[in-house]
């Protein structure tokens, strides 16, 4: 600041104050600009994505019409046959499977843990489930080739499936269950919370019991939100890899039964990226599957997040 | 109070009792799974580890049941994760900058930030493998082989969301006064950026950390971009093992003496992957004693 108390040092004044008030002025803009373009290559990060997947497997698409490839069940690329029905099928079956043991069971948690544990209980089971959420998918499987696929061997005996082996659509649903279910329980007790207290207290006044105020108001209230936490667990259980690939047996059919093998998108990708070279369009048919996912899991997010935003959670699991 | 309506009351309060009932036994069963699922990978895991494993590279014969360890995959992961942590930090810094100093004006610049909010949530949501696939065609397009440097750039893309969303939401909470006076100081926005970067460096540990731990367990996304070498990681260029892979390929195995062995791997990476996640908290909490709220 100058003698006369002006906050801009004028060029009377003090001619070196003045060029370096100028030059942080400048350097600030300089970096904004460049803050600015590093951001909107995030922004461009998605289209990027999207063209690159297109691109790659543009050969297949256009060469064979979409619904004939989405609704095919042969896949034969030796003999140029791309039907992604079966991984389609699997990864639907699986997917489903998971969320039907996941969501009620993430619900009841997320309720307790928002209205009717202790705060100590809370804040000491809440970053359990967070840490635990964390563990890498692969032990995920692995997990599941030691406990789930026998329990499902043993279950799969008193049915009538031709696959005795335990490697099936339950077990890679139950393991992805496993999965989700710390994520719609961190997500939803986040929504959960968000309701005003107000709307508790005003409930609870009228003579509700404590569940009547999570049925009738918290549950309505915050169901937009709920219902976006499910769809971010369905999309992150579709594009699930390793645990799922580990589990599920592998079998390119379409599953009838919970107790069938089955094979489903990511697995495809990964367990045939490495040889795809050799076959007449092979690579374009796995980039397919990956554009195939890249949609169904981008549609999924973006309307969930629509949906997060307006609500005004803090919508952030720290996983 | 007639009979009716004392019956209508029981049924109400019978009816919260049953899902309180069911509540926690849902709570007690998440629990108890998570706790079986680290119980299993320890008791299995524990039997298998010794000192060889953590500090050999794999002999000729180790798939075969041979000697070695999986001391090339621990290092490849750490390499890895660190390149790729160290990556995304370098990037989201910027971004989280932009997004909260930057972008506070009105106009675009804001809507850009929108948008770009909006980008980071589907970014964070879109699937490993997508990013291994997408990272693996990068590397084609320029020529690159399967080595560290492009595990790194997809690891990257799978931890630069997570980052940049963790770093934002600390930096959201800080209060409009800080800003306000900032300025009213006669500070430039840049000045203002190093303040807030003060008020969010305790923040900074917990979400390198979490990053960190996504990235050393991730195995969707090295799959095809990193590759898997039995040797020691050499460079930048060259393929390197990691742990998630690791653990993959030994359990592919037909041999139990080697899937034995997957089992010591997964121990190892998920006694990584919960050291840095507990040692994140306690860091936040620790230093985030002196933030201004």
């Amino acid at each position: 600041m100058n003698s006369t108390g002006n906050l801009a040092p004028n060029r009377g004044a003090s001619r070196g104050t003045f060029i370096q008030y100028r030059a942080r002025h400048v350097i600030s803009w300089v970096t904004g600009i460049l803050f600015t373009s590093l951001s909107t290559l995030i922004v461009i990060l998605v289209p990027a994505l999207l063209g690159a997947l297109l691109v790659r497997s543009w050969t297949l698409v256009s060469a064979i019409p979409l619904p004939r490839l989405l609704i095919g069940t042969e896949w034969r690329p030796l003999s140029g046959a791309f039907g992604f029905a079966p991984f389609i099928a699997g990864s639907l079956w699986v997917t489903a499977i998971a969320l039907a043991v996941a969501v009620p069971v993430a619900l009841l948690g997320a309720i307790y843990l928002a209205e009717y544990a202790h705060p100590r209980t809370r804040t000491s089971l809440k970053p359990l489930i967070e840490l635990l959420a964390g563990i890498p998918s692969v032990v995920y499987g692995l997990w599941g080739i030691l406990v789930i696929v026998p329990v499902v061997r043993q279950l799969a005996a008193f049915t009538r499936t031709d696959n005795p082996t335990g490697y099936s659509v339950l077990s890679g649903g139950l393991v992805l269950a496993v999965m989700v279910i710390p994520f719609i329980l961190a997500l939803s007790e986040e929504v959960l919370r968000a309701v005003p207290q107000g709307l508790r207290e005003a409930t609870l006044a009228l003579g509700a019991t404590q569940w009547e105020v999570v049925k009738h108001v918290l549950l309505r209230q915050a169901r937009s939100g709920i219902i976006a936490a499910v769809v971010l667990g369905f999309a992150r259980a579709f594009g699930e890899t390793l645990a799922v690939l580990m589990v599920v047996g592998n079998v390119v059919q379409l599953p009838r039964s919970p107790f069938d093998a089955a094979y489903t998108l990511p697995a495809l990708i990964a367990n045939n990226f490495g040889e795809m070279m050799s076959i007449p369009l092979y690579d374009a048919a796995l980039m397919t599957a990956a554009l195939i996912l890249f949609l169904i899991v981008f549609s999924f997010n973006f309307g969930a997040r629509l949906v997060l935003r307006r609500v005004g959670g803090t919508d952030d699991v720290s996983q | 109070m007639s009979a009716n309506e004392r019956s209508r009351l029981r049924q109400r309060y019978r009816e919260g009792r049953l899902m309180y009932f069911l509540m926690r036994v849902a709570l007690a069963l998440i629990v108890g799974i998570l706790g079986l699922i680290v119980g299993v990978i320890a008791w299995r895991g524990a039997r298998e580890l010794n000192w060889e494993m953590l500090t050999q590279p794999p002999t000729a014969g180790y798939y075969l049941g041979g000697g070695g360890g999986i001391c090339n995959a621990i290092l490849g992961s750490w390499w890895l994760a660190v390149g790729a942590t160290f990556t995304a930090f370098l990037l989201s810094l910027p971004l989280v900058l932009f997004l909260n100093v930057y972008a506070r004006r009105n106009g675009f610049i804001n809507r850009l930030a929108v948008v770009t909010r909006l980008s980071l949530d589907i970014l964070w949501g879109i699937p490993s493998i997508v990013y291994g696939i997408f990272g693996f065609a990068l590397m084609l397009a320029v020529g690159l082989r399967a080595s560290l440097l492009g595990g790194i750039i997809a690891l990257t893309l799978v931890e630069l969301p997570i980052l940049a969303r963790s770093l934002d939401e600390v930096l959201r909470l800080a209060p409009e006064e800080l800003y306000t006076g900032t300025l009213a100081l006669g500070a430039t926005p840049l000045e203002y950026a190093q303040v807030l970067l003060r008020q969010a460096a305790p923040s900074v540990p917990t979400a390198l950390l979490l990053a960190f731990g996504r990235g050393i367990g991730d195995a969707a996304a090295v799959l095809f971009t990193a590759g898997y070498t039995d040797r020691l990681p050499g460079g930048l260029l060259e393929p390197v093992a990691s742990l998630p892979l690791a653990v993959f390929f030994q359990l592919a195995t037909p041999f139990p003496a080697t899937q034995a062995r997957a089992y010591a791997a997964a121990l190892v990476l998920t006694i990584i992957v919960l050291t840095t996640g507990v040692l994140g908290r306690a860091l936040s909490a620790r230093l985030s004693r002196y933030v201004v709220r």
